[in-house]
């Protein structure tokens, strides 16, 4: 898959601006807001060499519809945000989802408190997986540090336009603003990108062309478009619609769609798990910290795995259930009060008579040694 | 089809008419003027119609024009994105007095401000007419509305809002600003295709205010609804700024 690569030293910022310019976005729409700023800085930097454009917006939704509008005319485009900007952009992204645009967000994780700080936190999983007025019908990749920001990144543009649904990068202002190597390189495939409207072919209906470029708006069941379009010489999309029965219809075929591929998207990191009579789940930045503590008890002889979710949408249900087999203890940690806790307890429902230990620590940062003592505390 | 649709503009979409704003509203006259001037001006190939939510909604397939309904307050970013990707097309924001003056103030001075080249086309009917008609920036003074029953008070709801004006102390020399009036829909049509013609050839900043009536919200019957337009013009005055 990797072309040329040459490893450089990066803020995690500058890897999410390199990434993008590599992924072949054009424009990057944003609003300052620590601790993603350094994103737009170095995109409006990099501009004139990679002849890419960029408009610092009056807010944050002004930022996602600005997108939105760029990615209906068939340019890859983004933007990156934190906290209360997170929330804003919920607004955008809710089209996103209801009209299939793709689109990419990068979230730097602020703590959950309202407006709150700018370092450590996993409190917007809930908010990015799920946020808007939607049914969390997006994809989100979780990120562990600073190389994983850039393949993500990358990454994350080839999923929103294959499968055109918006896809985000969930890091955290440690990550963010965490200085150190990473290896760059460009992918040698670009997915392209084609505008949703102004598009050079229009529908014609039964001609097998249009039904593939347009087919997040066909019902894959009854091979006719979905009431939130209009196909023929033109295209017209809407996102209100008349009838309850319209919006089920438009809600179950997007879920078909997302349930087809999730196989695909889907991606997770195991590491001990063969014989680990205990299990950690963790998620990004703590699943850094859980990656050396299992190292160190192991190193004791104690026998604990870590399950990672990459994708926390979607969510690699059927490899957790797998994972638990043969297990003794379970234990879930995150930097926040059970977002993350309550998608594994989900996921684990009725699958497993074991107890789930939490460790949650909103805001506060999880070290190796606190996951050491926690999970010696419940292999007594 | 043929004689049955011989008066409509060629740009509009014959399959979903009748259209559905209520009887006697002033956007089917706005939308007409429009779907006119692209007509003579032969753009409709290169023409995005990008709308609000509110009455403007109910056009997400009136033209046989690539179009997008969007967010409360939103498509004017919308537009902005879109031409940013798609310099080449023209871009249309057509929104309502509370989508441009009240939730998406921000977004209607900020594109004036930075000489976006978009046309917003703003209905101004003093009213937010698809909730049941509540005050809006635009309602006057003393107007009754839902949620001015007493009429609209200064001292209480604050100054009726006048974008126009608003916008022409500051937008570049070379973007273009009018208000016109549905009760004159020649005139205002000169407006539109002035305004587009601003976006085409000088790729710069249009803003139209449609002055535009709403007889439901208004409770007004055929002849009060004019005589109400013509005293709406003489405090928004139509002209070009």
């Amino acid at each position: 898959m990797l072309g040329k690569s040459q490893t450089v030293f990066l803020m995690g910022n500058e890897a999410v601006a390199k990434a993008a310019i590599a992924a072949g976005a054009k424009i990057m729409f944003g609003y300052p807001i620590t601790p993603t700023s350094e994103i737009l800085e170095k995109w409006i930097e990099f501009s004139p060499q990679n002849h890419t454009l960029y408009l610092q917006t009056e807010d944050e939704m002004a930022a996602g519809f600005g997108v939105i509008g760029a990615c209906l005319a068939g340019t890859k485009s983004f933007t990156a945000t934190a906290g209360p900007g997170n929330v804003l952009m919920q607004d955008a992204f809710s089209m996103a989802e209801a009209l299939r645009i793709p689109s990419v967000g990068i979230i730097m994780q602020r703590g959950g408190l309202s407006t709150s700080t700018v370092i450590y936190s996993q409190e917007e999983v809930t908010l990015t997986c799920f946020g808007g007025n939607g049914e969390g019908l997006r994809v989100v990749y979780s990120t562990s540090g600073l190389q994983d920001l850039y393949d993500y990144t990358l990454k994350a543009f080839a999923t929103a336009w294959k499968y055109r649904f918006p896809t985000f990068v969930l890091g955290d202002g440690y990550q963010g603003k965490m200085k150190g190597e990473v290896e760059i390189y460009k992918p040698q495939n670009l997915i392209d990108s084609q505008p949703i409207l102004l598009a050079d072919k229009k529908y014609a209906a039964g001609d097998k062309k249009s039904l593939a470029y347009y087919y997040p708006y066909i019902n894959q069941l009854t091979h006719r478009p979905l009431t939130n379009i209009s196909l023929g010489d033109s295209v017209n999309l809407r996102n209100c619609l008349n009838l309850e029965e319209d919006i089920f219809e438009i809600i179950e075929s997007y879920k078909r769609d997302f349930q087809k591929v999730t196989p695909e998207i889907v991606e997770y990191e195991e590491m001990e798990t063969k014989n680990a009579e205990t299990i950690i789940f963790a998620h990004g930045i703590v699943a850094a910290a859980a990656r050396v503590a299992v190292e160190r008890l192991r190193e004791n002889g104690v026998k604990v795995g870590l399950f990672r979710p990459i994708t926390l949408r979607p969510f690699p249900t059927q490899q957790i259930r797998r994972v638990i087999k043969n297990t003794k203890r379970l234990i879930v940690t995150e930097s926040a009060l059970g977002q993350f806790g309550g998608m594994i307890k989900e996921a684990l429902y009725g699958q497993t008579d074991i107890p789930i230990a939490t460790y949650y620590r909103p805001a506060l940062g999880i070290t190796p040694e606190m996951l050491v003592d926690k999970v010696m505390e419940i292999e007594k | 089809m043929g004689n049955k649709f011989q008066n409509f503009p060629k740009s509009w979409k014959t399959k979903s008419k009748p259209h559905l704003f209520c009887p006697g509203c002033g956007h089917p006259i706005v939308l007409k003027m429009l779907g006119q001037a692209i007509d003579e001006m032969e753009i409709a190939k290169k023409t995005v119609f990008l709308i609000d939510i509110g009455c403007s909604l109910l056009a997400w397939d009136f033209f046989n024009l690539d179009t997008s309904q969007t967010h409360h307050g939103r498509t004017i970013p919308v537009a902005v994105g879109f031409k940013m990707a798609r310099p080449d097309s023209l871009v249309i924001a057509y929104v309502g007095d509370g989508g441009g003056y009240a939730i998406g103030l921000q977004h209607t001075l900020s594109v004036a401000l930075r000489n976006n080249p978009i046309t917003t086309i703003l209905v101004n009917n003093t009213n937010y007419g698809m909730t049941g008609g509540q005050m809006a920036p635009t309602t006057l003074l003393e107007e009754k509305t839902s949620t001015t029953p007493l009429g609209r008070q200064i001292d209480i709801h604050g100054q009726t809002i006048k974008g126009p004006e608003i916008l022409a102390g500051v937008v570049a020399d070379s973007a273009y600003v009018a208000r016109g009036s549905v009760r004159q829909p020649l005139v205002l049509k000169n407006y539109l295709k002035r305004a587009l013609q601003t976006q085409l050839e000088k790729q710069t900043f249009s803003f139209v205010e449609a002055l535009s009536f709403c007889p439901t919200n208004w409770k007004t019957a055929a002849k009060e609804t004019l005589e109400q337009i013509e005293k709406l013009e003489e405090q928004f005055v139509c002209k070009e700024f």
